[in-house]
C-alpha cells in the first residue's frame, strides 16, 4: 500500500498520471485545471516522467493532438474545463467515433456567458452525447483512483473509447486532501501496458477517419453505441480489482443511508459529500431521507438507477447545470426518462443548485428536500435564485 | 493485386464494422472502376510513343502503367476518366483522344 | 538509326518511384491535378509514413467508408486541424520510439490540407505546429477556393477569380477583390528549416523539395498550385498546362526558402503576360483589360520583392544557381 499524504488534488492527479507512464500530454491553460498541467509539464522538465508535452496553442488542438498521439499508439492525456472543452467539443465527438482511449480530466467549470470561472457541470453535459465514458468523482482519492481506473477501461482491447473523468474546479481541483497514494508496484499489476487494435504505422496500413455515406452512417453509430453500452462490465471489472489492490470500493451508483428511506437525494460529484451531510442531519431529526451518488453518467446505468430509485416515494435531484428553455436539467431529464416505465417510480423533483460556483450547504440540500416536498413533480427549481 | 474483400456498404452490418470506423485494407478503392465515368477515350499510338513517360507522369488517376516486357505504356480503362491530360500533354501526338464507343 | 531506337526503349524512371501510394478508385474529378500532387508529393516520400488529412477534397474523393484509395497510414479527424492531428502522430511516434515500444526506425509525418483547411480554418494549428517545431512536412495542395462544397471563395483565392461567394457583378467587377494571402511568406515567418511552392505541372522540382522537406531538420512547408478544372472551368486536358502557366507568367512563382535563405526555382528571362494565363479560365472571363493590368502590376511587384529576398538572404553556398527548365 502507498503512503497517505495531504496534497492538492490537482498534483496527486497529475502524480497519478505520472505513474501511468503516458506518453503524450497536449494541453492548454485554463482555469481551475492548469495545477494539473503545470504539474505534469514539470514532470517531465525533470525527468520523473518520459513524456512529450505538447504545449499546444488552443484546446481545439490539445484533442486534436491526443486523436494523433492515441491513433500512433501512445497513452495520451489532457485536461480542461468549460470554455476549453467548448472549444475542443468537435473533436471531443470524433475521438470518441474514432474510438480513441484518450483520458481528459475535466475541472468542470461553469459555461460563459456570463464568464464564471467557478464550479458547475454545464461543460460535462454539453459533451454528454459524445460517445465518452463519464465518471464524476467526489473527493481526492476517488480522483486519483479514476486515473488508473480510466486508463484500465478506455484502452482495454473490449471498450477502446476514451475517458472523461471529472472533477468539480476549485472545489476538488485547489483544496489539500489526504490521499493515499499507489506505488508503481500497484500501477504495474493493475494497468497493462496500452496495445491498441489499430495504430498509424508504416508497417501495417490502416485508413483511420473514413467518411460514412447514408448507407453506413446508422451501423457506425450503432456499433458506438453498443461498443459505449458494452464497456460496463469492463468499468466493474476494473472497480472490482481497484477494490482488492487499495479497499476502495467504487459502483456506478452508489447508495448512503437509503434504507427505508421515503426520499431520496440524487447528486453527483463533491456535491455527494455535501449531500451525506445534510443526509445525517435529517437522518438524526428522524426523516427518512437517503442519498443516491450517481458516479458514471456515460454509459448511464440505467439497471442500477432504476433499482436504487425505484423504492421511494419522492427523488429531488439535484442538478448542478441547466439546460436552457428545457423542462428539466440534463440529470433530472434523464432520471425521469429511465423511471418513466418503472411501475413504482419516484416522484422526481428538479433542483437547479450550485451553478457558477454558488455555494452549496448542508442546511441548503434540507431546505430543497422540503421545498420539492412542498411543490410538484413538474416544478424546476433554480434553488435560491433571487427574484 | 491482391483480391478486394470489402463487401457492398449497404450488406455491411453494424457488427461488422472495426472498431471506429478503421478500414484495415489498404487502397481497397481499386473495386471501385472509374473507367465509367469516361465519355472520350485515349488510344496509344504506339508507333508514334518515345517512350518519354510523360503521359504515366501526369496521370491523375494512375491509370497509365509501363510494360516493360513489350516496351509500351498500357492504359488501364478500369480506371481512366477519360480526361485526356495523356494526349494533350503528349509531345509527339502519340495518344489520340475518340468518343466512348467510337 | 541508332539514334531513334535508342529512344524509343521504355528505360525505368530515375526519381520517380512506380510504387502509387494512393490508388486508383479514387474520386477525384477528370484532370484533377490536386490528387497528382499528391500522388507526386507521396511518390517522393516514399511508404514510411503517416498521413493526416485535413476535411476537404482529397479526404472525400479518397475514404469513402468501406473503401480507402490509401496505401499509406491515413487518418482524417477534421477539417482545420489537420497539423494539429500530425503534431501529435509525431510526438506520440517519437516517444515510443524512444521508449521502444514502436520499431527504431524514420516514420514521415505528414499532415495536408487544402487551401482553406491551411488558410483559413486551419491557420492557427499550423503556426501552432511550426511554432512548437514538430519535425514534419505541412503540404499545402492549393486550388484556390473551396472547391469540395462548391467553389466558395477562400482567403487563398486570387483577386479576381469569381466564385460562388465571390461573384463578379455589376458592384463587384473584379469579383473575389482581396489579394491571394501569402501563405509561403508567414509559414517563412515561423523562421521552420524549409518552406517551398511547388507545382505538379514542374513535377521535378516538385518531387526534389518534398525530398528536402523530408530531411529537414523541423517542420517543413510546401505550398503546391493544385489546378482545379471544376472550379476553374478549364477543359480538364489543359490542367498541366494552365499549372505551367501559373509558373511561367509570375502568378505562382516557383521558390524555396531553405534556412532563412530565398531562392527562386524557376527564373525565366522574361515572364509571360498574365493574360495569358488569365484567358481561357472561366473564373476569369468577366475580367476586362483594366483589371487584367491590376493583376499584372501586382504580379510585377511581388516577383520584384521575392527578387529582392533572394539578393538580401543571398544565395546558400552548397545550392545550384536557379536553372532554366
Amino acid at each position: 500500500m502507498g503512503k497517505k499524504v495531504g496534497i492538492e488534488v490537482s498534483i496527486a492527479a497529475a502524480e497519478a498520471v505520472g505513474l501511468c507512464d503516458v506518453d503524450v500530454v497536449a494541453a492548454y491553460p485554463i482555469t481551475p485545471q492548469t495545477h494539473i498541467v503545470e504539474h505534469l509539464s514539470e514532470l517531465v522538465a525533470n525527468g520523473r516522467l518520459d513524456a512529450e508535452f505538447v504545449p499546444v496553442e488552443s484546446e481545439h488542438s490539445a484533442m486534436s493532438v491526443c486523436c494523433g498521439s492515441a491513433a500512433a499508439g501512445a497513452r495520451t492525456f489532457t485536461s480542461t474545463a468549460a470554455q476549453g472543452l467548448a472549444l475542443m467539443a468537435e473533436i471531443v465527438y470524433i475521438a470518441a467515433s474514432m474510438r480513441l482511449p484518450i483520458l481528459m480530466l475535466v475541472a468542470n467549470r461553469a459555461l460563459s456567458a456570463p464568464l464564471s470561472i467557478w464550479n458547475d457541470h454545464s461543460d460535462a453535459m454539453m459533451v454528454r452525447d459524445s460517445g465518452w465514458i463519464q465518471i464524476f468523482c467526489e473527493n481526492g482519492q476517488d480522483v486519483y483512483d479514476h486515473i488508473f481506473h480510466a486508463y484500465r477501461v478506455g484502452e482495454d482491447p473490449r471498450v477502446s473509447l476514451p475517458v472523461m473523468v471529472n472533477m468539480d474546479g476549485f472545489i476538488l481541483t485547489h483544496v489539500i486532501e489526504p490521499v493515499e497514494f499507489w506505488t508503481k508496484e500497484m500501477v504495474g499489476s493493475y494497468l497493462p501496458r496500452f496495445r491498441p487494435l489499430n495504430t498509424l504505422h508504416p508497417d501495417k496500413v490502416v485508413t483511420m477517419g473514413a467518411f460514412g455515406m447514408p448507407e453506413i452512417y446508422a451501423e457506425q453509430k450503432m456499433a458506438h453505441d453498443q461498443a459505449l453500452k458494452n464497456s460496463m462490465p469492463v468499468l466493474l471489472e476494473g472497480w472490482d480489482e481497484l477494490a482488492k489492490l487499495t479497499g476502495r470500493k467504487y459502483e456506478p451508483v452508489e447508495l448512503y443511508r437509503t434504507e427505508g428511506a421515503e426520499t431520496l437525494l440524487l447528486a453527483m460529484g463533491s456535491l455527494c459529500e455535501t449531500a451525506s451531510l445534510a443526509v445525517d442531519q435529517m437522518r438524526e431529526a428522524g426523516r427518512k431521507v437517503g442519498l443516491v451518488k450517481l458516479r458514471l453518467w456515460r454509459p448511464f446505468p440505467l439497471a442500477e438507477v432504476r433499482k436504487a430509485l425505484s423504492g421511494a416515494k419522492d427523488l429531488v435531484v439535484l442538478d448542478r447545470s441547466i439546460s436552457v428553455g428545457a423542462a428539466n436539467a440534463p440529470v433530472t431529464s434523464e432520471i425521469s426518462a429511465a423511471m418513466y416505465h418503472e411501475p413504482q417510480r419516484p416522484r422526481i423533483h428538479c433542483m437547479i443548485a450550485g451553478i457558477g460556483g454558488r455555494d452549496v450547504t448542508p442546511e441548503d440540500i434540507t431546505n430543497m428536500v422540503d421545498l420539492s416536498l412542498k411543490g410538484t413533480e413538474q416544478e424546476c427549481h433554480i434553488y435560491g435564485v433571487r427574484g | 493485386m491482391e483480391e478486394i474483400v470489402s463487401k457492398p456498404i449497404d450488406e455491411i452490418t453494424w457488427r461488422e464494422i472495426e472498431p471506429g470506423g478503421v478500414i484495415t485494407e489498404a487502397g481497397n478503392a481499386r473495386s471501385y472502376h472509374t473507367g465509367s465515368w469516361r465519355s472520350l477515350r485515349p488510344h496509344y499510338l504506339e508507333e508514334k510513343c518515345i517512350r518519354c513517360w510523360r503521359c504515366y507522369i501526369m496521370c491523375p488517376d494512375a491509370a497509365i502503367s509501363p510494360d516493360f516486357t513489350n516496351n509500351r505504356m498500357v492504359w488501364n480503362y478500369d480506371y481512366c476518366k477519360g480526361c485526356g491530360i495523356c494526349a494533350y500533354e503528349c509531345p509527339v501526338d502519340a495518344i489520340e483522344v475518340r468518343e466512348e464507343g467510337e | 538509326m541508332p539514334e531513334e531506337s535508342k529512344k524509343k526503349i521504355l528505360k525505368p524512371l530515375k526519381n520517380f518511384p512506380l510504387e502509387e501510394h494512393i490508388a486508383s478508385g479514387h474520386r477525384a474529378c477528370q484532370g484533377c491535378a490536386e490528387v497528382l500532387a499528391v500522388r507526386h508529393v507521396l511518390k517522393a516520400i516514399g511508404p514510411e509514413m503517416v498521413l493526416a488529412m485535413a476535411t476537404g477534397c482529397m479526404e472525400i474523393i479518397s475514404s469513402p467508408y468501406p473503401l480507402t484509395s490509401w496505401n499509406v497510414p491515413w487518418i482524417h479527424v477534421a477539417f482545420e486541424n489537420a497539423a494539429a492531428v500530425g503534431s501529435g502522430v509525431e510526438a506520440g511516434l517519437k516517444a515510443l520510439r524512444r521508449k521502444g515500444r514502436v520499431p527504431d526506425k524514420e516514420v514521415t509525418v505528414v499532415a495536408m490540407g487544402g487551401d482553406g483547411g491551411t488558410s483559413d480554418i486551419g491557420f492557427q494549428a499550423l503556426s501552432g505546429m511550426f511554432e512548437r517545431g514538430h519535425k514534419m512536412i505541412y503540404v499545402c495542395v492549393d486550388n484556390e477556393a473551396y472547391m469540395n462544397t462548391g467553389i466558395q471563395r477562400s482567403s487563398s483565392t486570387p483577386f479576381g477569380a469569381s466564385t460562388t461567394t465571390s461573384p463578379a457583378g455589376k458592384m463587384s467587377p473584379s469579383g473575389q477583390n482581396t489579394s491571394k494571402k501569402d501563405m509561403p511568406g508567414i509559414a517563412a515567418a515561423h523562421n521552420i528549416p524549409y518552406v517551398a511552392t511547388a507545382c505538379p505541372s514542374y513535377y521535378s522540382d516538385l518531387m526534389k523539395k518534398v525530398a528536402k522537406a523530408k530531411e529537414a531538420d523541423g517542420p517543413a512547408y510546401l505550398h503546391i498550385l493544385s489546378v482545379c478544372p471544376t472550379g476553374w472551368r478549364i477543359p480538364p486536358e489543359k490542367a498541366i498546362e494552365y499549372g505551367q502557366l501559373a509558373v511561367d507568367t509570375g502568378i505562382f512563382p516557383l521558390y524555396e526558402v531553405d534556412h532563412g535563405v530565398w531562392k527562386m526555382s524557376r527564373k525565366p528571362k522574361q515572364l509571360k503576360p498574365v493574360a495569358d494565363y488569365l484567358k481561357g479560365q472561366g473564373r476569369y472571363r468577366h475580367l476586362d483589360e483594366t483589371l487584367i493590368a491590376v493583376i499584372q502590376k501586382g504580379v510585377d511587384e511581388k516577383w520584384e520583392r521575392l527578387l529582392k529576398m533572394t539578393e538580401m538572404t543571398g544565395p546558400a553556398t552548397s545550392e545550384q544557381p536557379a536553372q532554366e527548365e
